[in-house]
């Protein structure tokens, strides 16, 4: 990251699925390398399933800007069913990119995406949610594949922070922590980036 | 030793709370303020801090149960928002009538109606009369160091007078930004102890508090509140100047940024300010004089001093996050142009109007203005003063 450059992310999600818990998380990480962070929530009438926005502000230099993003770097769609109702890639600068959480491959998400020009990238962040942590939790694995496409913080780095503060807050519970840590490596691995 | 840390502006008056250990605490929850009880809440469960923790059934007791401590001899504090600042307008005057430093958290949100949960100002501009100090934060880090500088402000013997801390509900509140904390030694160092010097539970001194007062004294008593609020003003710069030399922090009655030259300006209040500022580096950049100042303190509102640092710019956007409804624009309006009336060269002012219910604001909107504001330089018309921005028609 450039010394004058943030870098913003747009979270799309339904409630429910821990959009603004992955968007937390970044922060966190991206704070944990050194870097001025904003994660934060779009709030409306909250209720489980209706779709939620957050974002991520990732910077080397405070950004004192308290608006919403409109030309986001990188947007994350943790649900893949917002295609049809919310225009994910709106204000998606060209030079960025879109993470689905997906069963498709990039190819056949392009065509859903507006015609968006630049990066597509896919993840089946629901399947490798299932495996790994045995239930439909994709803000984990979406996470590991904003990480691993975006490069807000090194990959490495932010698999070594992940395991200090699961170790931290599941002391009690070690499979959790390597389940977790498995959502995420497998997801760096198999994210399709098109 | 001071620490790095991120946290939401909640969680950052939560943690200055627990810092602090007041007395009391009584609140009644309310959105979005409602995390910072919660919080505090835990720091009584798991034996963080001593607080009487009060749980109330409305933010009229919680802030009735305040008064009742904070007149006891005790450090009472609160948290609210919107309506629940609304519900307890009656005895917010009580407080401020009655001398009481109580502390208050508020997160603002807009009022009823129609029902919204988002940020503006409406609910504390609503309580500017009440006779409390208001400081307004533009960050989770403002949030933080202005709710430890309340304290050392309100219960300080020339102010005796209850503190609102205000940030911005959600923008803020909700935002989870780089922050740094100071170490519980030093907060505890600056807040000091509440030693009042007259209260109900000294039986050396027996007094009432709240009594009815007769016309005979009613004004006398008026004009010693509205005295302690002129005396706020200099409690307010050197508790700020403590503040620094604690934190390297500057902070003033208001933050007069890239004014040295500037002829265009705004004027504005809380989160905002950081976006406009944005767009301030924006045209300084290319090339236009631009300037902002940011209110911290609205009570006492520093008229003479806004005077002085906006002497000499020739256009200036006052911006109120709030609607007052006096057909002639908002509250800030009203007060800031007033305070620039005596001056022989005084700007041309026109009022924005912006952000209600949580309306986003984009640097580009503040370009924009910037835009109007130099054709009303150049043409010395302001045209029309009350205006609304980022609302369709």
């Amino acid at each position: 990251m450039k010394e004058k450059e943030t870098v913003e992310i747009r979270w799309h999600g339904r409630g429910g699925q821990g959009t603004k818990t992955a968007c937390l998380l970044l922060a966190d990480a991206a704070f944990s390398s050194g870097c001025y962070v904003q994660g934060f929530p779009e709030y409306g009438p909250e209720r489980m399933g209706a779709p939620i926005t957050a974002y991520n502000r990732i910077s080397r230099v405070r950004n004192t800007v308290h608006s919403n993003i409109y030309e986001p770097d990188f947007v994350a769609v943790v649900d893949e069913s917002l295609l049809r109702s919310v225009d994910v890639t709106a204000g998606l600068k060209e030079d960025g990119a879109v993470i689905v959480n997906s069963a498709k491959t990039p190819e056949e998400l392009r065509p859903l995406l507006n015609g968006y020009k630049g990066k597509v990238c896919s993840v089946n962040a629901s399947r490798i949610s299932r495996e790994t942590l045995g239930g439909n939790f994709p803000n984990t694995p979406m996470l590991a594949a904003v990480v691993w496409v975006s490069r807000v913080v090194d990959p490495e780095k932010f698999i070594e922070d992940m395991e200090a503060s699961l170790k931290h807050k599941f002391a009690t519970k070690p499979h959790v922590i390597e389940d977790n840590l498995k959502a995420l490596d497998v997801s760096m691995k198999e994210v399709q980036v098109g | 030793m001071n620490r790095r840390d991120r946290l939401s502006g909640n969680e950052a008056v939560a943690f200055a709370m627990k810092q602090i250990n007041p007395d009391v605490m009584a609140a009644f929850p309310i959105t979005p303020s409602t995390e910072i009880p919660q919080y505090f809440a835990s720091y009584v469960a798991n034996g963080e801090v001593d607080t009487e923790f009060v749980t109330v059934e409305s933010e009229h007791s919680s802030m009735s149960a305040c008064i009742g401590a904070e007149a006891a001899g005790a450090r009472a504090i609160t948290a609210t928002s919107s309506a629940g600042l609304a519900l307890m307008y009656e005895v917010l005057y009580v407080a401020a009538s009655s001398r009481l430093p109580i502390t208050l958290a508020c997160v603002n949100r807009a009022l009823s109606g129609p029902i919204n949960i988002n940020n503006d100002h409406s609910d504390s501009m609503g309580a500017r009369d009440s006779g409390w100090i208001q400081i307004y934060s533009e960050t989770n880090q403002e949030a933080y160091d202005n709710f430890l500088q309340a304290m050392p402000i309100g219960e300080d013997p020339s102010v005796r007078l209850p503190v609102m801390v205000c940030q911005d509900g959600f923008i803020t509140s909700h935002a989870v930004e780089n922050i740094e904390l100071l170490d519980d030694a030093s907060v505890r160092a600056l807040v000091g102890e509440y030693r009042p010097e007259n209260y109900l539970l000294n039986p050396e001194t027996p007094l009432a508090v709240g009594p009815y007062d007769i016309s005979a004294y009613y004004m006398e008593h008026k004009k010693q509140q509205a005295e302690a609020m002129k005396n706020a003003k200099a409690r307010i710069l050197k508790v700020a100047s403590e503040f620094e030399k604690l934190t390297g922090r500057k902070y003033g009655l208001f933050e007069a940024y890239r004014m040295e030259d500037a002829e265009l300006a705004l004027l504005l209040i809380g989160s905002s300010a950081g976006t406009a500022k944005a767009a301030v580096d924006r045209l300084r950049a290319a090339g236009v004089r631009a300037g902002l100042v940011k209110l911290r303190v609205f009570r006492p509102f520093p008229g003479e001093e806004l005077a002085e640092t906006l002497k000499n710019v020739r256009a200036l956007g006052i911006m109120d996050k709030s609607e007052g409804f006096s057909s002639c624009g908002g509250p800030l309006f009203a007060e800031a142009r007033g305070a620039l009336y005596n001056l022989e060269k005084r700007p041309l002012a026109v009022n924005y109007v912006y952000g209600l219910g949580g309306r986003d604001v984009r640097v580009e909107d503040f370009v924009n203005i910037f835009g109007e504001l130099s054709s009303i330089a150049a043409s010395g018309k302001p045209g029309e003063v009350y205006r609304h921005i980022g609302q369709r028609d």
